[in-house]
């Protein structure tokens, strides 16, 4: 599944990418394989999607979330 | 000098540990050829400054994404350049340290001899987090430092650290197991992903020792206020609140110092022209110098109270959140959350908000930005607004609202749409060279430091003052020479003297009357009769050509302008230019100011680029002259077409 199917509440273990070309950015905030993100809530548009880490909180565009895969986990 | 640099992801309190470790000891200016502001202070002992502390704008990786973090990455990779530090202070926040210590490993791996700062230790206790800066350092080969910038501890030591020499290390901070050593690399695009994996890897091999989490829940208190400040509904509420505030506040608080403001450079223009010895320097001095100058320190208190509330909004994290609930909606106009905030600023002025759009990282979202940025209304237009309402609309009331108010909120309601309409149009037209991503940190909410607020405000506020009061005064230097000159000194009183025999208006007097004969024959006076076939379809004769003229430099000088063309007697306040303006007519003897001129002008204010000290600044944003041409052609363009049709319609 990709971030952006993950329900309000859900965490995901990002397992990888559909696409190469994600803005370097993206990695370097830490949005890597093997990291733990939960969304925070859903929102109007859910665009843009509201993320927690740990130890912080980003906000993506639902675009750059349908490239990224995870993995439900509880 | 010791070079020291201070780097830091944003939110971290790397600003407030600049100000701590200098002090008031600081000077701020710009990186040569671009605006980027440069914040250097130093550090002293015995009065003696020893080292050159710089405050680096704040970063998440060397991979620049804006203008002001390519500085940062061409300061650090260049050993030439002459801001290349000796000595980099990386500070890194408690709470969030797997990522803090990303772009630290980046800078260690550099080859400067750096230092790592963590800071927040004391909200990092509160939530459980312990670290054990001694593994730290081993692993690292750095000086570790644990300190809480706000609480003012570690301070000192920090500070005493820095007059010793650090050692750099030769090895990277990757360790050898992985077989590349990666050291940043400006174009090295494709390795991008497999260094932020090692590096990474790195990290949580290191924090796996160093750092213990007691309790997990430490986002707890953003958390829940998130539930209300981003909820769907309440969160859009709350924003207007907000902006309501902001607005609130630039008109009601600023309105007295602005008034005494003015009266205060009325009166030493008058007590200068009484003073000093008549002649063409008290000329150039009461009538061009003085009233240049006031006519920027006037806006000085509403550009204060925007950069104080505006600082407030961002450093307690919630600016971060309007970026969030806004961004799906700029999307559609070709702009992005983070065009908000330059926006909010064009309220009070563009120039502050056009260097604002500084952080938006994608090119064609800041351009677009900047160009639709001066249709906000702006507070020079205020007067001009008020003025023409006041003359040409009735005063009716209906309900709670009276017809003028409705006009003047109109008017800025006119001011946001066009700029997003503009927006949308160039969305259109320009073509997209990077792909449009947004990615923000929602950074925990924290009480603002008000020793950095007030610091943040004054800098900004005299930047401002100093930037545009260079242009306004070189412009109304020259304004006031070409209203000064033209006519021929010796003949022009005897001239004005016989027109004012065959005048049927005698009511001003005299003196009145010969001002504004004067300023008919001078350069200024025939540019305005030059002009004025281009204008009358406006509804505009040539005495509101000059008015218009003198607006190229700044609007506010619309109103004084018309004052002297009209010959208004000096009395201080509105209602006599108001009286005499309403008492204008035509040749025809129908009223000069009647609906349609009047909607005509208001339109024309609303769409004209007519502020040097903004072209001037988005030259110098764009680094190009052909945007600031664009923006000036267009806007004056569609003003026109504006203007023309409202007067053709209402006459």
């Amino acid at each position: 599944m990709r971030i952006s199917d993950l329900k309000r509440g859900q965490c995901g273990v990002i397992k990888g990418f559909f696409a190469a070309d994600l803005p370097e950015k993206f990695y370097e905030m830490g949005l890597l394989p093997g990291m733990r993100v939960e969304l925070h809530s859903d929102y109007w548009f859910n665009d843009p999607l509201y993320l927690k880490m740990e130890g912080c909180a980003l906000a993506i565009r639902k675009a750059e979330a349908n490239q990224i895969e995870v993995e439900l986990a509880e | 000098m010791l070079k020291i640099a201070l780097l830091g992801n944003p939110n971290t309190g790397k600003t407030s540990l600049f100000n701590r470790l200098t002090g008031l000891n600081q000077k701020v200016g710009n990186y040569p050829g671009v605006t980027t502001e440069k914040k250097v202070g130093f550090l002293s002992s015995n009065h003696k400054p020893w080292a050159e502390i710089t405050d680096l704008p704040g970063l998440y990786s060397l991979t620049p994404a804006s203008v002001d973090e390519e500085i940062v990455t061409q300061i650090l990779t260049d050993v030439q350049n002459i801001h290349h530090p000796d000595i980099a202070v990386v500070i890194a926040d408690a709470t969030n340290l797997k990522r803090n210590l990303f772009l630290y490993t980046q800078v260690k791996d550099l080859g400067i001899p750096t230092l790592l700062v963590i800071n927040m230790m004391d909200e990092a206790s509160r939530k459980g987090i312990s670290i054990d800066e001694k593994i730290l350092e081993h692993r690292f080969q750095t000086p570790v430092f644990k300190v809480s910038v706000r609480k003012n501890q570690g301070i000192d030591s920090l500070a005493e650290r820095l007059a010793e020499p650090i050692t750099p290390t030769p090895n990277g901070t990757i360790p050898s197991r992985s077989k590349t050593h990666f050291v940043y690399k400006p174009n090295a695009k494709p390795k991008r992903l497999q260094e932020s994996i090692y590096r990474y890897r790195a990290i949580h091999d290191v924090l796996q020792e160093a750092l213990t989490v007691n309790r997990s829940e430490a986002r707890d208190f953003t958390s829940r206020l998130d539930r209300i400040l981003t909820h769907k509904f309440w969160g859009y509420a709350i924003f207007l609140l907000v902006l309501s505030l902001i607005f609130q506040a630039i008109f009601s608080w600023a309105s007295t110092p602005m008034d005494s403001i003015d009266q205060g450079f009325t009166a030493l223009s008058q007590w200068v022209r009484a003073v000093m010895p008549a002649g063409v320097f008290t000329e150039l001095l009461s009538q061009g110098v003085i009233p240049g100058v006031a006519g920027v320190v006037m806006f000085v208190p509403q550009i204060a109270i925007l950069f104080l509330l505006l600082t407030l909004l961002e450093e307690s994290g919630y600016m971060s959140r309007v970026v969030f609930l806004l961004d799906k909606f700029m999307c559609r106009f070709g702009l992005s959350g983070k065009s908000v905030m330059p926006l909010i600023s064009g309220l009070a002025c563009a120039i502050p908000a056009i260097l604002s759009a500084r952080n938006i990282e994608n090119a064609r979202e800041r351009l677009i930005t900047i160009m639709v940025t001066p249709f906000m209304t702006c507070s020079a237009r205020i007067p001009v607004y008020t003025i023409l309402i006041a003359i040409v609309i009735p005063r009716k009331k209906w309900g709670v609202f009276n017809t003028q108010g409705l006009v003047l909120m109109g008017m800025y309601v006119l001011g946001v749409a066009t700029a997003l309409l503009a927006a949308a149009a160039f969305k259109k037209i320009l073509k997209q060279r990077y792909k449009s991503f947004l990615i923000v940190e929602l950074p925990p909410y924290r009480m603002p430091q008000l020793r950095n607020v007030w610091l943040n405000m004054f800098q900004k506020t005299k930047a401002f003052a100093l930037k545009a009061s260079q242009i306004i005064l070189a412009i109304s230097v020259v304004l006031w020479f070409l209203a000064s000159y033209g006519y021929r000194e010796e003949t022009v009183d005897s001239a004005a003297r016989t027109a004012y025999e065959n005048s049927p208006h005698k009511a001003e007097g005299f003196q009145a009357f010969a001002g504004s004969y004067r300023l008919k024959h001078s350069y200024l006076g025939r540019l305005g009769r030059f002009i004025e076939p281009a204008i009358a379809p406006l509804g505009c004769d040539w005495k509101i050509g000059i008015a218009l003229l003198a607006s190229i430099a700044a609007r506010e000088v619309f109103v004084g302008t018309l004052a002297t063309v009209y010959s208004v007697r000096d009395e201080g306040d509105d209602t006599s230019i108001k009286q005499s303006l309403s008492r204008e007519v035509r040749i025809d003897g129908s009223r000069l100011f009647n609906l349609a001129t009047g909607v005509s002008l208001l339109l024309f204010y609303a769409f004209a680029m007519q502020c040097m000290s903004t072209i001037a600044v988005v030259r110098s944003e764009t680094r190009s002259w052909k945007w600031p041409a664009i923006q000036f052609a267009y806007m004056t363009l569609l003003a026109y077409v504006a203007s023309w049709l409202a007067y053709q319609i209402l006459k």
